[in-house]
């Protein structure tokens, strides 16, 4: 079974994340880590290909440097990494995103991609959806537990309502919360073994996409302005006199939070 | 060419997410229409109608019976065009997240998510989101219609305007992929009370609760606000509380509507796990604790003797 | 102030831990093993300056590089990456950096922050400032300022360039030994729970085996700390530590001079053992790296480096450098203050090397130990070069010993020599150990002519002045508290780990207050008081930025799960 993982690089260091004056997106300067919820992604993938066979590639859309963190997924089992790197797609947003990703995917024609979701999503970019649709293929999402026999995937959605139980045959698109697995530690073996694994850099020519559609210039949002929050004005502050719970009542009533 | 506004629904009702953007929309004037899509949706055509919907479009069709994304985004598809709608509101949700961005790609058209707020200017949708952790408010705009946008859940709520709606149905015909991922079977969740990730409402317990048995006044806190027990690393460390608990930089990420801090100083390492929650109350004794620099509420105070008295008064309310 | 002297010694409490529990033989089978030509340990400017130099005498002898089969050198290193978990102010020398790149690269095509042009010497008292001529050993013309994380970014981008193979997040556990030589380092284990049990995700550790193994740990290495335990290297005097807590700050307006203080907020009387001092450096036109070091022998139960640096910034010389500026990144580390006479006794035994700061090679009174880490890791990386190109075994006795003589022929030892009573001198307070340290730089050295002593920092007897009522409450805009600073430094260790730290966690209040006030990331606090009067240690190991404090003044710092720790960029 080939196994393709969309993994991304994000910079590391939660310190210091900052928009970039310049263009008002994220500042991406700083060294680069694989996406946590995408490790859990490669770690699902490396399952089942333990069980099944196969191969599992990681496919990604970022600067060259992104490729050291694609060795990151090398390290724990990947076999082969590949990176789409082109200025003209700088600044792309989900549309352009999804597009250069699908056509990335569609070359290596995999039975299944795997997508990393954060379980709370608090970033909400959901590239998988955007990408099955390219791909015309059946997708499930926020998939906590996967197995596939067969031809078919049974995935564990969980939503606000529970648990929905799907099933979908292959080739398919499947996004894993971060509740799937625990992710192993690549080995040192492993480590040193992943400069050695294939690792191609792709342009957008190489798979056919007009840079006129993807980056900056084919982005369909835009970002008008950043500012700081507002701080908070309308802070409350009770110092106790014995009324302290009736004026908590009083304050969560006010604002029907109770 | 209205703002359509997508209205999840289950059990044939619309969810609260959904009336509440619906809401919104129909306040900023103009043309508002929902969309409901399903088996058995007719009836939830009235509430939009009562919120402020002019025309609902609905969708029935078996293809749509479960809970998927994919079969919505070729009946969004359709009545886009039936509606020649320049704006396509989603209240965030897992489902709605899906339908969103698989409209997107199916139409090429711009997704921001995540907003906190929308208006109109000269006409045209512009959107508030905050970013980075919520340290940073971005204003966000589309260059091409139709323009599609995702609502940060719980933002808005629904505001009955009266009114009714036409009905108009329309046809969808299916693509074979869409359909491919079929529904087995729907588990409900079993366990007792609501994970700390997906409760509305979570009363959190520090150091400042004096012990492990401390942490009963939290678990009865919650219980009265119908929430879940959450816990910093400090206490976690000290062993009173399980690590499955543990809020803040390396433990988990929380934004409930509710978050209610008893006992904690807020250190930066810990505001960064729930800093988004809807409406942060603090109750320490330590009048500089830096937890106050951003609570909404903050009660300088013995939480011994408030939590439980405010437990027992939640109890009386009823 | 009321001063009261406890009489407490750190060292009558010492750590449970014993240097040989970093000693080990192999264990793995054979074909688990990882086997590698020269194993370096430490990602530093001396590990990656031993490594690049490796490289390129590899590259001219092929023959050479084949014997040491499929990975002629590595490079482990404990944190994320390379430059995560270095620190410094920092001026450096460019003398070692030009002669490992001779030929190749010059300076200015690397990261710095430019040559240092202007210089400025403060006396600082608690309201005023007097500029005073800088002490000989502190010119600092034709210096460059560099940042040592970057810097060593960059080296670790070099090594690689030339071959090396860069193992990052990876821990030296324990120094392999068989038949009494080095044949490499255990790496550490990866996903074990707090109570030391294996998790789901466990990950051994593994053996690494080499012909060459070079330390360069830097500051409080724990293999370098065994391997001088083990071969008998200690030095003259026991080494001794200086802590410092360092601060970027982006600020509005160019500083146009390197600026150093002595005195304020520090206390001169001979009885505070407080030595030290700040440095503040341009980087580049809109920011500043600022620091305050104090020798770790201090007496006083509430002394705080982190606290110091806040108070000192309150100083109105440091608010007009600072106006208008905000914090954008803070760290902590040790520096071996030692001097020659605590450099162990020899810098190799069978299989082994000692590079850099970890082998002592630290010059105080300058200020300076990057260029003689660099060169000592070209050094060291000639002697395993030659000693592989005979082809005789390296691990025999005395097979290594050219490192020690060529070190000792180098301009490291002639300058550590002129300054080695210095740092001791200031035993004696801070105007009568100024004044022989002038007299020690007339004189090169020929004064004193005996040998000044050395007491272990951990040595030194408590006592109380109620000290920590003057330093400032954090205001969050010019000073901060420790947890926010923790986080500035990009710290986020795993929390479930076993505890790294080493340290006896039932002892007197004023020692776990001690161990409280000293450690800039607030990873000790007092818990319950015992009947017996003593008190429990609370130790909260996930705050560790692994400065290695607390090894000087009575516990051990052993490393943690690799990748752990800050995450520094800039420092």
């Amino acid at each position: 079974m080939k196994i393709a993982v969309c993994v991304k690089q994000v910079p590391d260091a939660t310190v210091h994340k900052r928009l970039d004056p310049a263009t008002n997106r994220l500042d991406r300067s700083g060294e680069g880590a694989l996406n946590p919820t995408d490790v859990n992604a490669v770690e699902e993938a490396l399952r089942l290909k333990e069980s099944a066979g196969g191969e599992v590639v990681l496919v990604s859309l970022g600067p060259e440097k992104a490729m050291d963190s694609l060795r990151k997924g090398l390290a724990m089992g990947a076999d082969r990494a590949v990176l789409v790197s082109d200025a003209a797609a700088a600044g792309s947003d989900l549309v352009g995103t999804s597009r250069v990703l699908a056509a990335a995917l569609a070359r290596e024609a995999p039975d299944l991609v795997l997508f990393g979701q954060q379980s709370s999503d608090a970033d909400g970019a959901v590239l998988w959806a955007a990408v099955s649709d390219r791909l015309r293929r059946p997708m499930v999402s926020q998939v906590a537990e996967l197995t596939v026999e067969g031809g078919t995937l049974t995935g564990k959605r969980q939503t606000e309502f529970g648990y929905d139980v799907i099933s979908a045959p292959l080739p398919a698109v499947v996004a894993v919360s971060d509740a799937i697995n625990e992710p192993r530690y690549p080995s040192l073996k492993g480590i040193m073994g992943a400069k050695s694994k294939p690792q191609d850099v792709v342009a957008l020519g190489d798979l056919g996409v007009d840079s006129a559609e993807v980056g900056e210039a084919g982005s369909r949002t835009t970002v008008r302005s950043v500012a700081p929050p507002p701080g908070k004005s309308d802070q409350v502050r009770i110092d106790d006199d014995g009324s302290a719970a009736e004026k908590i009542v009083e304050y969560l009533a006010a604002r029907r939070l109770i | 060419m209205p703002t359509l506004v997508f209205l999840e629904t289950h059990d044939g009702e619309p969810t609260k997410g959904g009336l509440g953007v619906l809401s919104k929309a129909a306040s900023l004037g103009g043309d508002v229409a929902g969309v409901v899509l399903g088996t058995g949706v007719r009836d939830a055509a009235e509430a939009a109608g009562a919120h402020g919907a002019s025309v609902v479009y609905v969708v029935e069709d078996d293809a749509l019976a479960a809970p998927l994304p994919q079969p919505r985004v070729d009946a969004l598809e359709a009545v886009v065009a039936a509606s020649d709608a320049e704006n396509v509101l989603f209240p965030a949700s897992v489902l709605a997240a899906d339908v969103a961005a698989g409209l997107a790609a199916r139409l090429e058209a711009g997704l921001n998510w995540d907003l906190t707020d929308f208006r109109l200017e000269g006409g045209e949708l512009v959107g508030t989101r905050a970013a980075l952790g919520d340290t940073v408010i971005v204003e966000v705009g589309w260059t091409s219609t139709p323009r599609l946008g995702l609502v940060r859940s719980g933002t808005f709520d629904p505001a009955p305007s009266g009114g009714t709606a036409e009905l108009r149905d329309v046809a969808v015909t299916f693509q074979d992929f869409t359909t491919q991922a079929r529904l087995v079977e729907h588990l409900q969740e079993t366990s007792s009370g609501p994970s700390i990730e997906d409760a509305d409402v979570i009363v959190a317990g520090g150091r400042g609760l004096g012990g492990p048995e401390g942490f009963s006044i939290c678990e009865e806190l919650a219980s009265a606000l119908g929430g879940a027990v959450a816990a910093t690393r400090a206490v976690v460390d000290a062993g009173w509380y399980p690590y499955s608990a543990q809020v803040g930089q390396t433990g988990k990420s929380v934004s409930p509507k509710l978050y209610v801090a008893l006992g904690i100083s807020g250190a930066i390492q810990h505001k960064v796990g729930m800093q988004g929650s809807g409406t942060i109350v603090a109750v320490n004794k330590d009048p500089n604790a830096p937890i106050f620099d951003f609570a909404d509420l903050g009660v300088v105070g013995d939480l011994t003797q408030i939590a439980p008295k405010l437990t027992e008064l939640l109890r009386a309310r009823g | 102030m009321a001063r009261r002297a406890s009489g407490v010694r750190p060292a009558d409490y010492p750590p449970p831990f014993r240097d040989t529990e970093a000693i080990a033989a192999p264990t793995d089978a054979p074909d688990e093993r990882i086997d590698v030509g020269v194993l370096i340990v430490g990602g530093g400017p001396g590990g990656l300056a031993c490594a690049i130099r490796l490289g390129q005498l590899l590259e001219e002898s092929p023959d050479v590089r084949d014997r040491l089969g499929d990975v002629p050198v590595a490079v482990l290193e404990k944190g994320k990456q390379p430059g995560s978990h270095l620190l410094s102010g920092a001026v450096m020398n460019p003398r070692a950096i030009r002669k490992l790149f001779a030929g190749r690269m010059t300076i200015e095509e690397m990261p710095t922050y430019g040559q240092v042009h202007r210089e400025a010497v403060y006396l600082l008292t608690k309201g005023a400032s007097v500029r005073i001529p800088p002490p000989p050993t502190m010119m600092n013309r034709g210096n460059w300022v560099v940042s040592v994380s970057e810097f060593g970014r960059f080296l670790a981008e070099q090594a690689e360039a030339g071959g090396a193979m860069i193992l990052p997040e990876t821990t030296g556990q324990a120094l392999l030994l068989e038949h009494g030589r080095v044949v490499g380092v255990r790496t550490g284990d990866k996903g074990r729970g707090k109570d030391g049990a294996p998790l789901a995700n466990f990950e051994p550790g593994v053996d690494v085996t080499a012909k060459v193994t070079a330390l360069a740990e830097g500051t409080a290495g724990h293999l370098t700390s065994a391997a001088i335990d083990r071969f008998g290297l200690q030095g003259r005097n026991p080494q001794i530590w200086a802590l410092g807590v360092k601060e970027v700050w982006k600020v509005p307006q160019r500083l146009d001079r390197i600026v150093h203080t002595m005195g304020w907020p520090l206390r001169k009387s001979a009885r505070y053992g407080e030595f030290g001092g700040s440095w503040i450096y341009p980087m580049g036109d809109d920011h500043v790296s600022l620091g305050f070091v104090v020798g770790l022998e201090y007496a006083d139960v509430e002394l705080s480096g982190h606290d110091l640096l806040q108070e000192f910034k309150t100083h109105r010389l440091v608010r007009k450098i600072l106006n208008g500026g905000e914090r954008v990144a803070w760290g902590a580390k040790t520096i071996t203050e030692g001097g020659l006479n605590s450099v162990p006794s020899r810098l190799n035994a069978p299989g082994l090397l000692l590079v850099g700061e970890g082998a002592g090679l630290v010059n105080v009174p300058r200020l300076k130990g990057i260029h003689y880490a660099i060169e000592s890791g070209r050094l060291a990386a000639e002697a395993a070069f030659a000693a592989l190109r005979r082809g005789e075994a390296v691990g025999r006795q005395g097979a290594l010993d050219g490192y020690d003589r060529s070190l000792r022929e180098s301009y490291v030892w002639k300058d550590l020599a002129e300054v080695r009573n210095m740092r001791q001198a200031f035993d004696k307070g801070f105007f009568l150990g100024g004044a022989l340290a002038s007299a020690m730089t007339v004189t090169k050295g020929k004064v004193p002519p005996k040998e000044l002593e050395t007491h272990p920092n951990a040595e030194t007897r408590l006592m109380r002045t109620g000290r920590a009522a003057q330093y400032p409450a954090p205001d969050g805009q010019l000073t901060f508290d420790k947890l926010s600073s923790v986080f500035a430094s990009g710290n986020r260790t795993r929390d479930d780990q076993p505890s790294h730290v080493r340290v006896e966690t039932s002892v007197p209040r004023d020692l776990a207050e001690m161990w409280h006030w000293m450690c800039p990331a607030q990873v000790y606090e007092v818990g319950e008081e015992a009947d017996d009067g003593t008190v429990q240690l609370l130790v909260n190991p996930s705050n560790c930025v692994q400065c290695g404090a607390i090894s000087a003044k009575g516990g051990r710092l052993t490393p943690p799960e690799g990748g752990s720790g800050p995450e520094y960029t800039s420092t």
